[in-house]
Formats: C-alpha cells, sequence, structure tokens
C-alpha cells in the first residue's frame, strides 16, 4: 500500500551529505558517552562473575566484602523482584543467577564502594560456594540424547515430542513439493557447514549510572539503543512503577544489536536502591566478551537441486541455532531469510533453537540471516562450478522479484533484488582479472527490517528555526538524516534543526533501535511531526489572512497562498509566523506517535577477490564490492558507511571471529588480542554501489540499510576462499588453522 | 593505601593530582581530571580508544602508571582543535563522515596527529599498519583512511 | 472469511491445518480469530507474532485493516540488530 503524498524526485535537502550535527562533539572528546558521566557522591560497582560454565550455587558469603573498608553495599538475587515469568525472568535469571550458574561468566553478585578499586577487591573477597554441574557448548552435542539438561520445561509449545529438552523453540515453514522437486534436478548438492559464536565487538563497553531512592523514584544514564526498553525491564527486574524511572540514552560507541539487550542496568539500580547513591557500572572488556552479545553458533544442512540451465527445483534446509542458557536463539529467522532471495515452486526450512552453557545470545545485524545465506549461497557455488554456470546469471535466474511467493510465505512487493545483481554484473569489479592463487565470490543477502513504536516530537522556536526530539539513539549519523528530511518538509536550512535524542519522561514510547528501523521509522515520524507542524503554520497564515486553511500551501519556508482564487498575499515566511505564535494560538509542535508498518525488506549482492596463501593458510581480501538497495539514500555517505561497516564485521566474521570454548566449558579468548576483529591493515577499500528500488511504505521511499550489509559477507567470502584454495570451505571462521586443514585433506584425498 | 602527588603537564596547561599507584594514566585523565574525551575500550591496550601522546611518543593510556606521568607531557584529544578551530584531521573526519558512532574517533585522532607530526607524505599502507593498534568497529575504516590521506594532502599543500 | 496461512511448525497445534478460515477485518480479529477456532495457538501468538497482508508485513498493529481476497500469513514477530 502506498502512503499518501510520497515524493521520490526534486528532493533539495535529501540525498545531499552535510556534516552531522554532532561532528564537533564526536572529534573534540566533547560528546559523552555511557562511562563519561558521574554524580556527586557516586559510588563505583565491580559484578562478581562465575567461573564454571554450569554449576550450583550453593551459598553466598559476602561479609568479607562488606567489611571492607569504602565498601557501601552488596547485592545478590535476593535484592530482585520475585514473582516474574516470561521474557522478564528469563532477563533477571541472566542479569543475577539464581540457585544455578548458567555459563562462565554469569553474574552472581555485585558491590558498590567508593572508588573502582575497591570495588575489584571487594569482589574478590566474596565467597561464593559453588557445586559444578556437567556443561555443554556445542549446539550438536547440546541436542544429542546424552546431553545434560540445561533447564527443564524451558521448551515452548512448538518443539515436536521427542526432542531433547534442550531444544526449546521449533520453526518450520516453506511451500510445494521438495521431493518432488529435487527429482526434477540434473543435479542435487547437500552439504553441512557450521558457523562459531561472533561477538558485536562494540568498542565502548557497556556502562551506566544509575540512583533509585527509598521513595521509588529514579534516574538512569546508560548506553542502550532503546532506553525506553531499559526502563521497561528495569522497572520488571526492582519491582519499580515504570514512569517513575526516567532514563537518559548516552552518546552510544557502538551497539549493532547487541545494546539492545539489558544487562548491568538492573544491578546498578539495585546497588543505588540499597547504598541510597547514585551507583556507576561499568563493565570490564573481559566481562563485555563472556556475559554479552554473542550470537548464536550454528550447524546447518543444506539441499539444493538445479537444471543444468540454473534453474533451482527445490531448496531445503535444517538450521541449529545454539543461544546460550535461555531462549531466543533466532531459529525463525535464519529459516525465513535462508531462501528469500530465489523465487522457488519447492522449498522447506526447519529451525531449532538450542540451549547450551553460553552467555544468552544477543541480536547481532540481521540476527540469523548471514549464516543462512554462507551454507544457502555456498551450495548455490557448488551447484555453478559443477554446472559451469555464471553466479549472477544463475542468481539472476531465480531472483525474487515483485509477485514472487517468498520462501517464508507472502508475496513480495516491489524489491531490489534483481537491480543488485544487474548492477553488480555491471560493475568493473566483476569482469576484472584475478591474479594466480585469487579467487572471487558471489552471494546474495536478504534482511527484513522493521518499523516499530516511535514518537517525535518537533518544536518551532520563535526565530523559525526547529528543535527536533526523537528516541531513537544516533548510532551513525542519524540525527543528520533526521534533520535532512525535516529541513526538506519544513523548507528552512539543514543547520536551522536541532536534533536530539529525548529521554523517556519526553516522548511517548520508542521501540529499541533495532530492524534497520531508524532511517525508516524515526525518519517517517519525523516527515510527519514536520507535515503536522506545516499544517499548523498555514492554519496561522489562513487566520491571518481570513481565507481558509485549506486555500494555503507550504512552499520553501514560506505559507502562499494555495492558488489564484485564494486571494493574493505575499508569501509569508516561517519566522514570520513563529514570532508572533504565542499571540495567534499558542506554541506550534508538530507530532507523531504511531508504529509504522511498512518498512520494505532489502537485498544486497557482495562481490570480493580474496588470496590465500598455502604455506601459511593466511587469507587476504584483495578486493570488496557491496551492491545493496536502500531504497532511498537519505543521506548517502552514511548509508555507504553502513554498508562497508556490515562488510568488515563479516569479513571478520568469516575469517577470523569466534568464540573459542576450552573442555572446562570456559571462554578462551575474553579480550581483543586473541578475540582478533579486522584492523585496517587486514582491510582494502570497500566500494559501494547504492541501488535505489523505493520502498512503498516510506513517502520517500527508505528501506533500512544498517543490517543487510551483513548478510551477504560470510558466504562471498567462503566462495572467494574455496576458489582461490581450490577446496570448499564450509565452517567458519576460515582461519589459517582451518585452511590448512582443508588443504591437507584434499591433498591426501 | 596512601595516594602519590603526581604533577604533570596535560594539553600545555600543568596540572596536579593524587592518585593510587595501581590507577593508570587513563583513569587518572577521566577520573581524576575529569578530562572523559580519551576512551576505554579494552584496559589492555588492544583497542587504541585510550590513544595519547607522552612527551611525544603515541601511547595506550590504559597501559602507562599515573604515577609516571611525572613531569612528563601528555597531549589528548581536547588538546588538538586550537579554541574554536577545529585541527584539520578533526574537519576532515567530519566532512568524509570518517566516524560512526565516534568512540573510537578521540584515539585514532590522536594517533593520526602524531603520523602526520612524523610522516606528512605516508602511503596507503603506512596508514593501515600506523593505525592498526586503533580498533573501528562501525566503518571498516575506508573512510577514515581516505580522510587520513586527504588531510596529509592538504597540510603538505598548506605548508 | 479470510484464509489465514500458519507456518507449518503451528500445524500440530491447529489440528494438523496450515490454512484456516477466520472471519476478520483486521488483524487482531484474524488473531483472536485464530485463538478462538484453535486454543492451541494461543502460546505462539502471546510469543509474539506479525501478520503480513498483501506481502506487507505488519509487525504489531492490530488495527490494520484485512480483506477477504487478502494474502495472510502468520509469521514470528521481528527481532533485529
Amino acid at each position: 500500500m502506498a502512503l499518501d503524498n510520497t515524493k521520490s524526485t526534486g528532493f533539495t535537502h535529501v540525498g545531499t551529505t552535510p556534516d552531522r550535527p554532532d561532528g564537533v562533539d564526536k572529534v573534540t572528546g566533547r560528546a559523552r558517552f555511557g562511562a563519561d558521566i558521574t554524580a556527586p557522591g557516586m559510588l563505583h560497582a565491580a559484578i562478581v562473575r562465575s567461573p564454571h560454565a554450569h554449576a550450583r550455587i550453593k551459598r553466598i558469603d559476602t561479609s568479607k566484602a562488606e567489611a571492607l573498608a569504602g565498601v557501601k553495599g552488596v547485592v545478590t538475587r535476593a535484592d530482585f523482584a520475585t514473582g516474574l515469568t516470561g521474557e522478564n525472568w528469563n532477563i533477571l535469571e541472566n542479569v543475577m543467577a539464581g540457585d544455578t550458574a548458567l555459563y562462565d561468566g554469569h553474574a552472581v553478585a555485585a558491590v558498590a564502594a567508593t572508588s573502582s578499586l575497591i570495588a575489584r577487591d571487594a569482589a574478590k573477597l566474596v565467597v561464593v560456594e559453588y557445586e559444578p554441574l556437567p556443561h555443554v557448548t556445542d549446539v550438536d552435542k547440546a541436542m544429542a540424547a546424552d546431553a545434560p539438561v540445561i533447564r527443564e520445561g524451558a521448551a515452548d509449545t512448538s518443539v515436536p515430542k521427542g526432542l531433547h529438552p534442550n531444544v526449546v523453540r521449533y520453526h518450520e515453514s516453506g511451500h510445494g513439493d521438495v521431493e518432488a522437486g529435487f527429482a526434477e534436478a540434473d543435479l542435487v548438492v547437500e552439504d553441512h557447514f557450521k558457523t562459531e559464536a561472533t561477538h558485536q565487538g562494540y568498542i565502548e563497553p557497556h556502562a551506566c549510572l544509575g540512583t533509585l531512592g527509598g521513595d521509588g523514584k529514579g534516574e538512569l544514564w546508560c548506553c542502550t539503543q532503546g532506553h525506553w526498553n531499559v526502563q521497561k525491564i528495569c522497572a520488571a527486574l526492582l519491582g519499580l512503577e515504570t514512569a517513575n524511572l526516567r532514563v537518559t540514552a548516552s552518546e552510544i560507541g557502538g551497539g549493532f544489536g547487541g545494546k539492545t539487550a539489558v544487562f548491568i542496568e538492573p544491578v546498578a539500580l539495585a546497588l543505588a536502591r540499597k547504598t541510597n547513591k547514585p551507583v556507576k557500572l561499568v563493565m570490564p572488556r573481559a566481562d563485555v566478551f563472556k556475559a554479552t552479545g554473542p550470537t548464536a553458533s550454528t550447524s546447518m544442512d543444506i539441499k539444493i537441486g538445479m537444471k543444468k540451465d540454473g534453474t533451482i527445483t527445490a531448496a531445503q534446509g535444517t538450521f541449529r541455532l545454539q543461544g546460550g542458557a535461555f531462549p531466543g536463539a533466532p531459529c525463525e529467522f535464519t529459516a525465513m531469510c535462508a531462501f528469500a532471495p530465489y523465487a522457488l515452486k519447492n522449498v522447506r526450512q526447519v529451525g531449532y533453537d538450542v540451549m547450551s552453557n553460553r552467555p544468552k545470545q544477543a541480536a547481532y545485524r540481521a540476527p540469523g540471516s548471514p549464516m543462512a545465506a554462507f551454507a544457502v549461497e555456498s551450495v548455490i557455488d557448488e551447484l555453478c562450478n559443477r554446472l559451469d554456470l555464471d553466479p549472477i546469471e544463475t542468481r539472476l535466474k531465480n531472483a525474487s522479484k515483485k509477485g514472487t511467493k517468498a520462501s517464508f510465505g507472502p508475496t513480495f512487493d516491489r524489491i531490489g533484488l534483481v537491480e543488485t545483481l544487474e548492477a553488480a554484473k555491471a560493475h568493473p569489479h566483476y569482469c576484472a582479472p584475478l591474479k594466480p592463487g585469487q579467487g572471487r565470490g558471489i552471494s546474495c543477502g536478504f534482511w527484513f527490517n522493521h518499523g516499530g513504536e516511535t514518537a517525535v516530537s518537533l518544536a518551532l522556536s520563535e526565530d523559525g528555526t526547529a528543535q527536533l526530539a526523537v528516541g531513537t539513539p544516533d548510532i551513525g549519523g542519524s540525527r543528520a538524516s533526521m534533520a535532512l528530511m525535516a529541513a526538506e518538509e519544513l523548507g528552512i536550512p539543514y543547520e536551522n534543526i536541532r536534533v536530539t535524542i529525548a529521554d523517556t519522561a519526553t516522548l511517548g514510547y520508542n521501540e529499541v533501535s533495532h530492524g534497520s528501523r531508524v532511517t525508516y521509522a524515526s525518519g517517517l515520524a519525523t516527515i510527519q511531526a514536520a507535515r503536522d507542524a506545516v499544517k499548523k503554520l498555514c492554519g496561522r497564515a489562513a487566520a491571518k489572512w481570513g481565507i481558509p486553511e485549506d486555500a494555503v500551501k507550504w512552499e520553501n519556508g514560506c505559507a502562499v497562498p494555495s492558488g489564484p482564487n485564494a486571494g493574493d498575499f505575499d508569501p509569508l515566511p516561517i519566522a514570520e509566523i513563529t514570532k508572533r505564535m504565542g499571540a495567534t494560538g499558542g506554541p506550534i509542535v508538530g507530532h507523531f506517535e504511531a508504529t509504522p508498518e511498512g518498512a520494505g525488506v532489502s537485498f544486497a549482492t557482495h562481490i570480493v577477490d580474496a588470496e590465500v596463501d598455502p604455506e601459511t593458510g593466511k587469507t587476504s581480501v584483495v578486493r570488496y564490492t557491496v551492491v545493496q538497495d536502500a531504497g532511498k539514500a537519505i543521506h548517502p555517505t552514511y548509508v555507504e558507511g553502513q554498508f562497508q561497516g556490515g562488510a568488515a564485521q563479516g569479513i571478520g566474521w568469516a575469517l577470523n571471529e569466534e568464540y573459542i570454548y576450552g573442555e572446562d566449558g570456559r571462554l578462551q579468548n575474553a579480550l581483543f588480542l586473541d578475540y582478533r576483529i579486522p584492523v585496517a591493515s587486514d582491510l582494502p577499500m570497500i566500494d559501494t554501489v547504492i541501488v535505489e528500488v523505493p520502498n512503498p511504505g516510506h513517502p520517500y521511499g527508505v528501506r533500512g540499510v544498517g543490517e543487510t550489509s551483513i548478510c551477504p559477507p560470510l558466504a562471498a567470502i567462503a566462495n572467494a576462499v574455496s576458489a582461490a584454495a581450490g577446496v570448499r570451505l564450509r565452517q567458519l571462521p576460515m582461519s589459517p588453522p582451518r585452511i590448512l586443514e582443508a588443504l591437507e585433506q584434499q591433498r591426501n584425498g | 593505601m596512601s595516594k602519590i602527588h603526581v604533577t604533570t603537564t596535560v594539553n600545555g596547561d600543568e596540572v596536579e593530582f593524587l592518585c593510587d599507584p595501581r590507577e593508570t594514566v587513563l583513569d587518572v585523565l577521566r577520573d581524576r581530571l575529569g578530562m572523559t574525551g580519551t576512551k576505554e575500550g579494552c584496559g589492555t591496550g588492544d583497542c587504541g580508544a585510550c590513544s595519547i601522546t607522552l612527551d611525544g611518543r603515541l601511547v595506550c593510556s590504559c597501559l602507562v602508571l599515573g604515577v609516571e606521568a611525572e613531569g612528563r607531557e601528555i597531549a589528548t584529544v581536547e588538546g588538538i582543535a586550537t579554541g574554536e578551530d577545529l585541527h584539520p584531521l578533526q574537519q576532515k573526519f567530519i566532512e568524509y563522515a570518517a566516524l560512526q558512532c565516534g568512540i573510537c574517533t578521540p584515539g585514532i585522532l590522536v594517533a593520526t596527529k602524531a603520523l602526520l607530526e612524523k610522516n606528512p607524505d605516508p602511503t596507503e599502507t603506512e596508514v593501515r599498519y600506523w593505525l592498526a593498534g586503533n580498533l573501528c568497529r562501525c566503518t571498516g575504516y575506508d573512510k577514515i583512511i581516505r580522510a587520513v590521506m586527504d588531510t596529509a594532502a592538504d597540510m603538505r599543500e598548506a605548508s | 472469511m479470510v484464509e489465514v496461512n500458519l507456518w507449518s511448525g503451528l500445524r500440530a497445534l491447529a489440528d494438523g491445518k496450515d490454512k484456516v478460515e477466520i472471519e476478520a477485518t483486521t488483524v487482531g480479529e484474524v488473531l483472536s480469530g485464530l485463538v478462538k477456532a484453535h486454543p492451541g495457538l494461543q502460546d505462539a501468538i502471546d510469543a509474539g507474532v506479525s501478520v503480513a497482508v498483501d506481502g506487507r508485513v505488519i509487525a504489531s498493529s492490530l488495527t490494520e485493516p484485512v480483506a477477504p481476497d487478502s494474502e495472510v500469513f502468520l509469521m514470528q514477530r521481528l527481532k533485529g540488530g
């Protein structure tokens, strides 16, 4: 359904690339992030964490810690609300363990003291007596009959009978008859794939500062992707009334999904309540790795049948996701995204959400989709190789387009996959010669995108400038996009709009910044709020001129008569109206409070050249091109940035990053030295092509761009590495030892 | 544990503080001097968010003890601009969108300023290896490298 | 009547069906009608569902209109990064 009053061409501001409004703050050190705030009389906190993968907590003795000079309070699970159910109970159980520690790094107690050094010393004095239990950290082992049960009764009603209790959710979807489809194929390839858990790897550790008095009224400052969600969850976990806790979002030093979850904020507030002082809690990096994030790890089976001409006749996938000690691994999205790029008559996908003794997985950029794409696009690459078909032509032949019945059910509206494939085919990268030892990989990727609850307000000042309050933290330049859209509607300079991220007391509920929703939903809200303000401005002009409101229109920042019959009046500039707004009806504020439902899905195609050193097994990415449908790029430079950032994270996931667990179930690489994310010298320049196939669900055609960019890289790089090494790599990361092993196996036949 | 009195220079200004012998220069800057422009990303010298210069040498301030700052000259991100005038690197980082979230930006600016003072005409590879100790998770480094290369060219032309 | 397509994992909770006919003019009525027809679907719907109406994914709004000839698919609710 197209929205009224859409606009796709003739923009003045949209599509330009002005400096971001918060640029100076961010390059001078003035911007205040999670850990950059203090309060008078503030205490510092430290968390005591389990060193065991799975253990019963028999006793916690806090007396020695409490006796240390400077310690003001210790909290355990007893200091939080009781009687919680559902997801609130899961979150509390993760934030502070109950009777069982479920993973290495699970919080069991916390201390507040007058300095961070004393807090750290005191944490070491908390005595916890554990009874170790059998543990499991691998997804396939966690599903096996002899696996220790993480929690009885955790499975929901979707899980078929007869599966291990660690399988807690189940998804199955598809259409057609896959067996008949495989029978029609000239070649069927079936393969098994594995990916390791990775961390979002934001450079800013979680940090917050909370106060909570005996009157039940509190304030919280924190780095988060969604402060209304933090407010709601903290209120539930501490037994507060939601409105009595005001949450302010700091600047946020990266999130990528990992800061949609709540980890330390309820702990800081519990300590604040206990000590009656402000409490600051900053996570050490090792705790970030052990107890926040990561993604699910996966084990996947893919089977695809193809005719000699490249037509896919049937596709089937089984996706097993290990999401840590709680339900929630995105098995349904892995399954639903897996075959979405292709128009398939026969398709079936099955997903399993499996618990293990690892931290509770958190969303990471298009949760589940990159792993699915890795497995599916590897098999398509193998089919193309064996049938001697061009990888882009084959994908074009099968590509989903408007009217295609999607692999997950519904019929696609206007989508841009074909356009990304055509642009990739036409890109000089695709036909550039390769050097010996290099291979080229192609992959498509898909993500749903999301709208969600959104509230903004746009208040005009007496001089005709505008203050836009939005509720979605600015993670990557979204203030600039919002200001561009407001400037477009109001017809005033970009610089005349001040964009603020409002606190929870100032606006209605704003859903977490996830699902690539910010530029789509807060952008749509900004446009509608500006139109609401313009309507009011026109009303004031109409009253001044003594003509009906609908006889006034808005042009270039001025009210003007809508036609010759409306009367002959000079344009009335915004500042002339706002100067007198107090006397002509009061302040002028535009609003939007709704749940936009029209986030357009998004596709991308990536091209990668990789070089593999057969001596060391090291892979170098030598050339990279991202082609993605943005619908409409509001600030093209920041759109490119999202494309490049997603590609870089995908390169890390494909080549290096992984959670390494020992036999003891403990995480062995909880620091950036050993969990190696890409550094500047690892990467080439990342070329980008912005395709614009407008989303009918946004006034300017915007589609979310933040997540889709991480969907193709895993597969594209695996296809490039497999071509360069001459052997198919089926497990991520393709670290040097794995590549050497694959080469060795191939040599030994 | 008794605290130690330290006198040092930060961005040209003499400052004094008392610190615990276990506190790092990063702790002192942020918690004792209120200079929160320098960021902590890891505390183990792996991410570079806390980059400063100590007597002109680029270091991770999380790996230097506060007491070691005695009599030294510290330069941080807060000292890069001259009053309201941004350094060309700062201008170019904004212009090129070389930052998304901005948490690594202070460290990267300090590091690249140190590079250009040492080598006004670096190759792309030299810039990439110089910045290999400064992690950025948002940008994929592309726009950062371009901003640095272009700033270096502008500064060479201006000098 | 509107034909509502369930993901096949729900068949076991809907008496073996993956298409259910519901009297409904809005997304909200689709969901309440599904639970009335097949009480076993209650948990799955409470866990969070979206409804795709003619290819448009309605993540949460219960007031979105549904026509008798609409293509309606039940989907699990999105959690993005």
